[in-house]
Protein backbone atom coordinates (compact mmCIF):
# COMPACT_ATOMS: atom_id res chain seq x y z
CA UNK A 1 0.00 0.00 0.00
CA UNK A 2 1.37 2.96 -0.67
CA UNK A 3 1.00 5.56 1.73
CA UNK A 4 1.74 9.56 1.80
CA UNK A 5 4.63 10.42 3.38
CA UNK A 6 4.60 11.61 6.51
CA UNK A 7 4.90 15.80 7.26
CA UNK A 8 6.78 16.92 10.64
CA UNK A 9 7.05 20.29 11.73
CA UNK A 10 10.76 20.13 13.92
CA UNK A 11 11.69 23.18 12.91
CA UNK A 12 10.86 26.14 10.52
CA UNK A 13 12.95 25.10 7.47
CA UNK A 14 10.58 21.74 6.97
CA UNK A 15 8.49 24.26 5.03
CA UNK A 16 9.09 26.63 2.29
CA UNK A 17 8.33 30.24 2.17
CA UNK A 18 5.41 28.87 0.13
CA UNK A 19 4.20 26.83 2.81
CA UNK A 20 4.55 28.99 5.60
CA UNK A 21 2.59 31.76 3.53
CA UNK A 22 -0.07 28.99 2.88
CA UNK A 23 -0.18 28.39 6.58
CA UNK A 24 -0.54 32.00 7.57
CA UNK A 25 -3.13 33.13 4.99
CA UNK A 26 -5.12 30.23 6.36
CA UNK A 27 -4.48 31.00 9.23
CA UNK A 28 -6.32 34.86 8.49
CA UNK A 29 -9.23 33.38 7.00
CA UNK A 30 -9.47 31.15 10.69
CA UNK A 31 -9.24 33.82 12.48
CA UNK A 32 -12.16 35.65 10.39
CA UNK A 33 -14.37 33.17 10.30
CA UNK A 34 -13.71 30.06 12.73
CA UNK A 35 -17.41 29.01 12.12
CA UNK A 36 -16.66 27.69 8.57
CA UNK A 37 -14.06 25.14 10.03
CA UNK A 38 -15.15 24.36 13.12
CA UNK A 39 -15.73 20.60 11.86
CA UNK A 40 -12.82 19.75 9.54
CA UNK A 41 -11.14 17.38 11.97
CA UNK A 42 -14.14 15.63 13.28
CA UNK A 43 -12.85 12.65 14.50
CA UNK A 44 -9.57 12.83 14.65
CA UNK A 45 -7.26 12.89 17.36
CA UNK A 46 -4.48 15.50 18.58
CA UNK A 47 -2.11 14.42 21.03
CA UNK A 48 -0.27 16.52 23.33
CA UNK A 49 2.70 15.54 25.24
CA UNK A 50 4.20 17.66 27.63
CA UNK A 51 7.10 17.03 29.18
CA UNK A 52 7.60 20.46 30.17
CA UNK A 53 4.81 23.22 31.82
CA UNK A 54 3.43 25.14 29.21
CA UNK A 55 0.07 27.78 29.00
CA UNK A 56 -0.16 29.46 25.73
CA UNK A 57 1.17 26.71 23.62
CA UNK A 58 -0.63 23.69 24.72
CA UNK A 59 -3.85 25.56 25.21
CA UNK A 60 -3.91 26.95 22.06
CA UNK A 61 -3.22 23.96 20.58
CA UNK A 62 -5.96 22.15 22.38
CA UNK A 63 -8.03 24.78 21.46
CA UNK A 64 -7.37 24.98 17.91
CA UNK A 65 -8.17 21.26 17.75
CA UNK A 66 -11.18 21.52 19.75
CA UNK A 67 -12.64 24.31 17.12
CA UNK A 68 -11.64 22.34 14.06
CA UNK A 69 -14.37 19.93 15.69
CA UNK A 70 -11.32 17.29 16.90
CA UNK A 71 -10.39 15.60 19.89
CA UNK A 72 -7.22 15.77 22.29
CA UNK A 73 -5.60 13.42 24.83
CA UNK A 74 -1.84 13.61 26.43
CA UNK A 75 -0.45 14.83 29.48
CA UNK A 76 1.11 17.88 30.50
CA UNK A 77 3.54 16.84 33.10
CA UNK A 78 5.86 13.79 32.27
CA UNK A 79 5.61 12.08 35.82
CA UNK A 80 1.94 10.99 35.11
CA UNK A 81 2.82 9.04 32.13
CA UNK A 82 5.60 6.05 31.54
CA UNK A 83 8.01 8.79 30.81
CA UNK A 84 8.83 8.93 34.51
CA UNK A 85 9.36 5.23 34.67
CA UNK A 86 12.94 6.03 31.82
CA UNK A 87 11.08 5.09 28.65
CA UNK A 88 12.61 6.00 25.45
CA UNK A 89 11.06 8.77 23.31
CA UNK A 90 11.30 6.64 20.65
CA UNK A 91 9.12 3.82 22.37
CA UNK A 92 6.49 6.57 23.64
CA UNK A 93 5.57 7.91 20.17
CA UNK A 94 5.61 4.47 18.60
CA UNK A 95 2.62 4.08 20.65
CA UNK A 96 1.07 7.34 20.37
CA UNK A 97 1.43 6.52 16.39
CA UNK A 98 -1.17 4.38 16.91
CA UNK A 99 -3.33 6.03 19.58
CA UNK A 100 -3.40 10.05 17.74
CA UNK A 101 -3.61 10.91 14.35
CA UNK A 102 -0.81 14.13 15.16
CA UNK A 103 1.00 15.31 18.05
CA UNK A 104 2.59 18.00 19.59
CA UNK A 105 5.56 17.72 21.84
CA UNK A 106 7.31 20.34 23.95
CA UNK A 107 10.66 19.00 25.91
CA UNK A 108 13.20 20.58 28.01
CA UNK A 109 15.96 18.58 25.91
CA UNK A 110 17.29 19.93 22.95
CA UNK A 111 16.33 17.68 19.59
CA UNK A 112 14.01 15.76 21.04
CA UNK A 113 11.21 16.31 19.24
CA UNK A 114 13.25 15.56 16.14
CA UNK A 115 14.21 12.23 17.66
CA UNK A 116 10.32 11.59 17.88
CA UNK A 117 9.53 12.53 14.51
CA UNK A 118 12.30 9.67 13.42
CA UNK A 119 9.82 7.26 14.80
CA UNK A 120 6.77 8.80 14.50
CA UNK A 121 3.99 7.56 12.13
CA UNK A 122 2.20 10.51 12.32
CA UNK A 123 2.87 14.40 11.92
CA UNK A 124 5.10 15.57 14.95
CA UNK A 125 4.88 19.37 15.98
CA UNK A 126 7.95 20.44 17.76
CA UNK A 127 6.34 22.75 20.88
CA UNK A 128 9.28 23.89 22.28
CA UNK A 129 12.49 22.10 22.59
CA UNK A 130 14.65 23.42 25.24
CA UNK A 131 16.24 26.52 23.78
CA UNK A 132 16.45 25.57 20.50
CA UNK A 133 12.95 26.09 18.68
CA UNK A 134 9.70 26.74 18.50
CA UNK A 135 8.73 26.77 15.07
CA UNK A 136 4.51 26.71 15.78
CA UNK A 137 5.74 30.24 17.52
CA UNK A 138 7.00 31.51 14.52
CA UNK A 139 3.98 30.86 12.34
CA UNK A 140 1.91 32.46 15.83
CA UNK A 141 4.39 35.58 14.86
CA UNK A 142 4.54 35.65 10.80
CA UNK A 143 0.69 36.11 11.30
CA UNK A 144 1.12 38.64 13.47
CA UNK A 145 3.41 40.84 11.30
CA UNK A 146 1.24 40.14 8.67
CA UNK A 147 -2.11 41.69 10.51
CA UNK A 148 -0.25 44.32 11.74
CA UNK A 149 2.66 45.49 9.09
CA UNK A 150 0.57 43.96 5.95
CA UNK A 151 3.80 42.13 4.35
CA UNK A 152 6.45 40.28 6.46
CA UNK A 153 9.29 41.30 4.41
CA UNK A 154 11.47 44.98 4.61
CA UNK A 155 10.97 45.68 8.51
CA UNK A 156 14.05 46.63 10.82
CA UNK A 157 13.24 44.07 13.50
CA UNK A 158 14.99 44.15 16.62
CA UNK A 159 15.22 41.31 19.44
CA UNK A 160 15.76 42.41 22.87
CA UNK A 161 16.51 40.16 25.87
CA UNK A 162 17.37 36.07 25.79
CA UNK A 163 18.96 35.73 22.74
CA UNK A 164 20.88 32.66 23.88
CA UNK A 165 18.41 30.97 24.91
CA UNK A 166 15.13 32.11 23.36
CA UNK A 167 13.85 29.31 21.38
CA UNK A 168 11.17 32.00 19.81
CA UNK A 169 13.76 34.39 19.15
CA UNK A 170 16.18 31.38 17.01
CA UNK A 171 13.06 29.74 15.19
CA UNK A 172 11.55 33.59 14.30
CA UNK A 173 15.15 35.49 13.23
CA UNK A 174 16.09 32.10 11.02
CA UNK A 175 12.63 32.27 9.29
CA UNK A 176 12.81 36.71 9.15
CA UNK A 177 16.45 35.71 7.13
CA UNK A 178 14.55 33.71 4.94
CA UNK A 179 11.99 36.77 3.89
CA UNK A 180 14.87 38.86 2.67
CA UNK A 181 15.14 40.68 5.93
CA UNK A 182 18.83 42.76 5.43
CA UNK A 183 19.40 43.62 8.72
CA UNK A 184 18.43 42.88 12.22
CA UNK A 185 18.95 44.50 15.42
CA UNK A 186 20.22 42.09 18.70
CA UNK A 187 19.99 43.80 22.17
CA UNK A 188 20.76 41.59 25.29
CA UNK A 189 23.72 41.61 27.80
CA UNK A 190 26.99 39.93 26.64
CA UNK A 191 26.26 36.66 28.35
CA UNK A 192 23.06 36.28 26.44
CA UNK A 193 23.84 37.19 23.16
CA UNK A 194 22.75 34.73 20.22
CA UNK A 195 25.00 31.83 20.03
CA UNK A 196 27.48 31.87 17.57
CA UNK A 197 26.57 28.99 15.39
CA UNK A 198 23.29 30.87 14.44
CA UNK A 199 25.05 34.91 13.91
CA UNK A 200 27.08 32.60 11.30
CA UNK A 201 24.97 31.22 9.30
CA UNK A 202 23.22 34.96 9.24
CA UNK A 203 25.77 36.63 8.23
CA UNK A 204 27.56 33.73 5.96
CA UNK A 205 24.64 31.99 4.38
CA UNK A 206 22.01 34.84 4.27
CA UNK A 207 24.68 38.02 3.72
CA UNK A 208 22.24 39.81 7.16
CA UNK A 209 23.99 42.41 8.82
CA UNK A 210 23.86 42.00 12.44
CA UNK A 211 24.06 45.30 15.02
CA UNK A 212 24.33 43.86 18.35
CA UNK A 213 23.39 46.67 21.16
CA UNK A 214 23.15 46.44 25.13
CA UNK A 215 20.46 48.94 25.34
CA UNK A 216 17.09 49.43 23.95
CA UNK A 217 17.32 53.56 23.82
CA UNK A 218 20.55 53.31 21.69
CA UNK A 219 18.65 51.84 18.79
CA UNK A 220 14.74 52.27 19.75
CA UNK A 221 14.04 55.17 17.04
CA UNK A 222 15.19 52.53 14.08
CA UNK A 223 13.01 49.73 14.98
CA UNK A 224 9.68 48.81 13.23
CA UNK A 225 8.92 45.41 15.07
CA UNK A 226 10.43 45.13 18.61
CA UNK A 227 10.41 41.40 19.74
CA UNK A 228 10.54 41.30 23.42
CA UNK A 229 11.43 38.16 25.38
CA UNK A 230 11.53 36.58 28.91
CA UNK A 231 15.14 35.63 31.01
CA UNK A 232 14.37 32.45 31.64
CA UNK A 233 15.19 31.12 34.89
CA UNK A 234 14.82 27.42 33.80
CA UNK A 235 17.48 27.98 30.17
CA UNK A 236 19.99 28.72 33.88
CA UNK A 237 22.29 26.57 35.60
CA UNK A 238 22.59 28.78 38.07
CA UNK A 239 20.62 31.24 39.66
CA UNK A 240 23.06 33.97 40.82
CA UNK A 241 23.97 34.36 36.86
CA UNK A 242 19.81 34.40 36.05
CA UNK A 243 19.08 36.79 39.19
CA UNK A 244 22.14 39.31 38.31
CA UNK A 245 20.41 39.30 34.79
CA UNK A 246 16.73 38.84 34.96
CA UNK A 247 15.74 42.94 35.13
CA UNK A 248 18.56 43.64 32.59
CA UNK A 249 15.74 45.18 29.86
CA UNK A 250 12.59 46.41 30.64
CA UNK A 251 10.59 48.16 27.75
CA UNK A 252 8.90 51.32 29.64
CA UNK A 253 6.63 53.84 28.55
CA UNK A 254 9.28 56.80 28.53
CA UNK A 255 11.20 54.50 26.70
CA UNK A 256 8.24 53.98 23.89
CA UNK A 257 7.74 57.65 23.52
CA UNK A 258 10.93 57.38 21.32
CA UNK A 259 9.36 54.70 18.69
CA UNK A 260 7.83 55.20 15.92
CA UNK A 261 4.38 55.61 15.93
CA UNK A 262 3.71 52.50 13.98
CA UNK A 263 6.11 50.45 15.77
CA UNK A 264 4.79 47.09 17.10
CA UNK A 265 5.92 45.00 20.55
CA UNK A 266 5.86 41.83 20.59
CA UNK A 267 6.69 38.98 23.05
CA UNK A 268 6.20 35.24 22.75
CA UNK A 269 4.73 35.15 26.70
CA UNK A 270 4.80 34.84 29.58
CA UNK A 271 6.25 37.82 30.34
CA UNK A 272 8.07 38.55 33.95
CA UNK A 273 9.80 41.95 34.16
CA UNK A 274 10.55 42.85 30.96
CA UNK A 275 7.70 44.78 29.99
CA UNK A 276 6.13 47.07 32.01
CA UNK A 277 2.16 47.00 32.58
CA UNK A 278 1.76 50.60 31.65
CA UNK A 279 3.15 49.50 27.87
CA UNK A 280 -0.13 47.36 27.89
CA UNK A 281 -2.74 49.88 26.59
CA UNK A 282 -0.15 51.77 24.55
CA UNK A 283 -1.60 50.61 21.04
CA UNK A 284 2.03 49.28 19.72
CA UNK A 285 1.34 46.63 22.28
CA UNK A 286 0.26 43.95 20.32
CA UNK A 287 1.40 40.90 22.38
CA UNK A 288 -2.04 39.75 23.67
CA UNK A 289 -3.52 39.51 19.93
CA UNK A 290 -0.15 37.74 19.47
CA UNK A 291 -1.55 34.91 21.45
CA UNK A 292 -4.73 35.06 20.11
CA UNK A 293 -3.61 34.82 16.90
CA UNK A 294 -1.51 31.48 17.83
CA UNK A 295 -4.79 29.68 18.03
CA UNK A 296 -5.53 30.40 14.37
CA UNK A 297 -2.57 29.55 13.03
CA UNK A 298 -2.14 26.29 14.96
CA UNK A 299 -5.65 25.53 13.23
CA UNK A 300 -4.32 26.45 10.00
CA UNK A 301 -1.20 23.79 10.94
CA UNK A 302 -3.03 21.38 12.13
CA UNK A 303 -5.42 21.26 8.60
CA UNK A 304 -2.37 21.11 6.59
CA UNK A 305 -0.17 18.25 8.20
CA UNK A 306 -3.54 16.24 8.40
CA UNK A 307 -4.21 17.10 4.89
CA UNK A 308 -7.64 17.51 5.52
CA UNK A 309 -9.98 19.46 3.02
CA UNK A 310 -10.26 23.41 4.16
CA UNK A 311 -12.10 24.59 1.01
CA UNK A 312 -15.12 25.98 2.93
CA UNK B 1 67.30 0.87 10.62
CA UNK B 2 64.82 -0.67 12.94
CA UNK B 3 63.23 -3.29 10.67
CA UNK B 4 59.80 -5.34 11.16
CA UNK B 5 58.71 -8.06 9.07
CA UNK B 6 56.31 -7.81 6.31
CA UNK B 7 52.55 -9.87 7.41
CA UNK B 8 51.07 -12.03 5.25
CA UNK B 9 47.53 -11.25 6.02
CA UNK B 10 45.71 -8.21 7.94
CA UNK B 11 45.33 -4.56 7.85
CA UNK B 12 48.49 -1.73 7.60
CA UNK B 13 47.89 1.67 9.35
CA UNK B 14 50.39 3.82 7.26
CA UNK B 15 51.13 7.43 7.02
CA UNK B 16 50.00 8.18 10.72
CA UNK B 17 51.21 11.69 11.79
CA UNK B 18 53.82 11.08 14.06
CA UNK B 19 52.27 11.22 17.86
CA UNK B 20 49.25 9.99 16.49
CA UNK B 21 50.06 5.78 16.36
CA UNK B 22 49.77 5.37 20.25
CA UNK B 23 46.75 7.22 20.76
CA UNK B 24 45.00 5.35 17.36
CA UNK B 25 46.58 1.90 19.02
CA UNK B 26 44.70 2.54 22.33
CA UNK B 27 41.53 3.25 20.96
CA UNK B 28 41.35 0.32 18.23
CA UNK B 29 42.05 -1.03 21.86
CA UNK B 30 44.70 -3.28 20.05
CA UNK B 31 46.68 -3.98 23.42
CA UNK B 32 43.93 -6.55 24.46
CA UNK B 33 43.96 -8.26 21.11
CA UNK B 34 45.44 -12.50 20.86
CA UNK B 35 46.93 -12.02 17.49
CA UNK B 36 49.87 -9.88 16.48
CA UNK B 37 50.60 -6.33 16.64
CA UNK B 38 53.00 -4.05 15.41
CA UNK B 39 53.28 -0.42 16.58
CA UNK B 40 56.26 1.75 15.19
CA UNK B 41 56.91 5.03 15.87
CA UNK B 42 59.17 8.00 14.17
CA UNK B 43 59.31 5.91 11.10
CA UNK B 44 61.74 8.10 8.48
CA UNK B 45 59.23 8.85 5.75
CA UNK B 46 60.11 11.10 2.57
CA UNK B 47 56.29 12.23 2.49
CA UNK B 48 56.05 13.04 5.63
CA UNK B 49 59.43 13.16 7.51
CA UNK B 50 58.09 11.06 10.32
CA UNK B 51 55.37 8.97 10.31
CA UNK B 52 53.75 5.81 12.88
CA UNK B 53 52.93 2.69 11.13
CA UNK B 54 50.45 -0.09 12.76
CA UNK B 55 50.95 -3.34 11.27
CA UNK B 56 47.76 -5.84 12.59
CA UNK B 57 48.07 -10.19 11.58
CA UNK B 58 44.51 -10.05 11.44
CA UNK B 59 41.45 -8.79 9.13
CA UNK B 60 39.45 -6.68 11.67
CA UNK B 61 36.49 -4.22 10.88
CA UNK B 62 38.06 -0.80 11.08
CA UNK B 63 35.84 2.17 11.05
CA UNK B 64 37.19 4.48 7.84
CA UNK B 65 34.89 7.11 9.48
CA UNK B 66 36.53 6.91 13.10
CA UNK B 67 40.67 6.75 11.34
CA UNK B 68 39.59 10.16 9.14
CA UNK B 69 38.46 11.90 12.39
CA UNK B 70 41.87 11.01 14.14
CA UNK B 71 44.47 11.77 10.87
CA UNK B 72 42.95 12.15 7.65
CA UNK B 73 46.63 11.00 6.42
CA UNK B 74 46.34 7.32 7.25
CA UNK B 75 46.48 5.24 4.53
CA UNK B 76 44.54 1.70 4.98
CA UNK B 77 46.44 -1.04 3.06
CA UNK B 78 44.99 -4.46 3.19
CA UNK B 79 47.42 -7.34 2.66
CA UNK B 80 46.65 -10.75 1.25
CA UNK B 81 49.58 -13.48 0.91
CA UNK B 82 52.06 -10.71 1.48
CA UNK B 83 50.55 -8.31 -1.08
CA UNK B 84 48.89 -5.31 -0.93
CA UNK B 85 45.07 -5.77 -2.23
CA UNK B 86 44.09 -2.94 -1.34
CA UNK B 87 44.59 0.66 -0.54
CA UNK B 88 42.62 3.67 0.73
CA UNK B 89 43.22 6.54 1.96
CA UNK B 90 40.79 7.79 4.59
CA UNK B 91 38.81 11.40 4.51
CA UNK B 92 37.61 13.31 7.54
CA UNK B 93 33.71 11.79 7.39
CA UNK B 94 31.10 14.30 6.14
CA UNK B 95 28.51 12.39 8.67
CA UNK B 96 29.31 10.34 12.00
CA UNK B 97 27.42 8.67 14.21
CA UNK B 98 28.05 7.09 17.73
CA UNK B 99 31.73 7.89 17.73
CA UNK B 100 31.79 11.10 19.68
CA UNK B 101 29.09 12.32 22.31
CA UNK B 102 27.82 16.13 21.60
CA UNK B 103 29.01 18.82 23.75
CA UNK B 104 25.76 20.36 24.56
CA UNK B 105 24.93 19.40 27.93
CA UNK B 106 20.77 19.96 27.05
CA UNK B 107 21.09 17.74 23.99
CA UNK B 108 18.39 15.07 23.84
CA UNK B 109 21.31 12.45 22.65
CA UNK B 110 22.78 13.36 26.30
CA UNK B 111 19.78 11.54 28.24
CA UNK B 112 18.08 9.37 25.61
CA UNK B 113 19.88 5.76 25.46
CA UNK B 114 17.92 4.84 22.47
CA UNK B 115 19.40 7.49 19.83
CA UNK B 116 23.22 7.78 18.74
CA UNK B 117 24.67 11.28 18.42
CA UNK B 118 24.54 11.85 14.77
CA UNK B 119 26.58 14.90 13.32
CA UNK B 120 27.64 16.79 10.25
CA UNK B 121 30.57 17.91 9.14
CA UNK B 122 30.58 21.64 9.33
CA UNK B 123 34.34 22.69 8.86
CA UNK B 124 37.32 20.26 7.89
CA UNK B 125 39.58 22.96 8.71
CA UNK B 126 38.55 23.07 12.63
CA UNK B 127 36.61 19.69 13.01
CA UNK B 128 33.39 21.13 13.49
CA UNK B 129 30.57 19.25 13.20
CA UNK B 130 26.66 20.04 13.82
CA UNK B 131 24.54 17.75 15.89
CA UNK B 132 21.54 16.75 13.65
CA UNK B 133 19.17 17.05 16.92
CA UNK B 134 20.12 19.83 18.82
CA UNK B 135 22.28 22.04 16.10
CA UNK B 136 24.71 22.89 18.60
CA UNK B 137 28.57 22.72 17.08
CA UNK B 138 30.81 20.46 18.98
CA UNK B 139 34.68 20.72 18.00
CA UNK B 140 36.13 17.23 17.60
CA UNK B 141 39.23 16.42 19.23
CA UNK B 142 40.98 13.15 20.12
Amino acid sequence: MNRKPVRHLIEPEDFTIEELNEVVELGKKMYEAPEKYAAVCKGKILATLFYEPSTRTRFSFETAMLRLGGNIIGFSDANTSSVSKGESIADTIRCMSAYADIAVMRHPKEGAPKLASLYASIPIINGGDGGHQHPTQTLTDLLTIKMYKRTIENHTVAFCGDLKFGRTVHSLIRTLARYNTKKFILISPEELTLPDSLKRTLTENFGIELQEVRYIEDVIGEIDILYMTRIQRERFFNEADYARLKDSYLLSQSKLQHAKKDMIVMHPLPRVNEIAYDVDDDPRAVYFKQAEFGVYVRMALITKLLGVDVTC
Amino acid sequence: MLEVTSIRKGIVLDHISSGNGLKIFNKLMLDRVDYPVVLLMNVSSKQMGRKDIIKIENNIDIDLDFLGLIDHHITVNVIEDNKIVSKKKVEIPKKVKGIFSCHNPRCITNFDDYVKPTFHLVSEKTLEYKCSYCEEITKYKL
